[in-house]
């Protein structure tokens, strides 16, 4: 028994193609430490350069947002998923131009 | 090797992505492609085509003119939508109103890689250009895919 990473479409292609992972982990801090270990080229699309989850990456326990929870502190064990979902974001030009067409 | 630098689509599709921009004209629209990944046979490839779309409700509603947000329980949606059609998500589509389609910083920080994103440019409530692009994976910048539309092809739009 482990924990159970699943892993987005878009990342597949930096996991060797894998959609789960799993790891022996107590928080999923330690999770998602074991997954960028494995695989090297998510680290910097999960974390920031300072080391922090990118903001538009949402990550739950057994369908509970870590957000609501200990964030990456959430304990885990055997057993329990994480699921990575994406939010998308984007948007043209800076606030100044907003103010300028509103 | 695929080709990742091409995306089909039909003019329906590319259409009704115009006109969803037009419709949410000043601010921004937002909303999944739905369709194929290039595929090769090692001789021939077949690009990455859109073959549905599934429009979405822009969640910025604090600064909708210039920024657009998919909450997490639509990105599962629209995956379930893609799934029942046994296709996928292959990207997403915004507006960019007043703007050029061209991808700013801020679309270029949020993006995930390997997913298409396509820009509708929406000029004083009439429609411009569109350009597609992915994030490189150093995630310092992104590449242009040309849009390729296609008439013919067969489509399954969900709107």
């Amino acid at each position: 028994m482990a924990v159970k990473v699943l892993i987005p479409t878009p990342l597949r292609p930096h996991a060797r193609g894998k959609s789960v992972a799993e790891f022996q982990a107590k928080t999923v801090a330690e999770a998602l430490s074991h997954l960028a270990a494995e695989f090297a080229d998510l680290k910097k699309h999960l974390f920031t350069d300072q080391g922090k989850l990118r903001s538009f990456v949402n990550v739950y326990v057994n369908g509970e947002d870590i957000r609501y929870l200990a964030q990456e502190n959430t304990p885990t064990k055997d057993g329990d998923t994480i699921n990575i979902i994406p939010s998308i974001a984007g948007g043209g030009g800076d606030a100044a131009d907003a103010r300028r067409f509103s | 090797m695929t080709d990742t630098n091409k995306l089909w689509i039909s003019e329906e599709l590319a259409e009704a992505i115009r006109g969803h921009g037009v419709e949410t004209y000043p601010h921004e629209c937002c909303g999944a492609l739905l369709g194929r990944d290039a595929i090769s046979d090692g001789q021939e490839t077949r690009p990455r085509e859109i073959l549905g779309l599934f429009p979405l409700v822009n969640r910025r509603g604090d600064s909708p003119h210039n920024r657009f947000s998919v909450a997490p329980q639509d990105v599962l949606n629209a995956d379930k939508a893609a799934q029942a059609r046994a296709l996928e998500v292959i990207g997403w589509y915004h507006s960019h109103p007043d703007h050029p389609a061209r991808p700013s910083d801020y679309d270029r920080e949020h993006a995930w890689p390997w997913y298409s994103y396509v820009i509708v440019s929406v000029q004083i409530g009439v429609p411009q250009e569109m350009s597609s692009w992915r994030l490189n994976d150093d995630r310092a910048g992104y590449s242009g895919e040309t849009i390729e539309i296609r008439s013919g092809t067969t489509v399954k739009s969900l709107i």
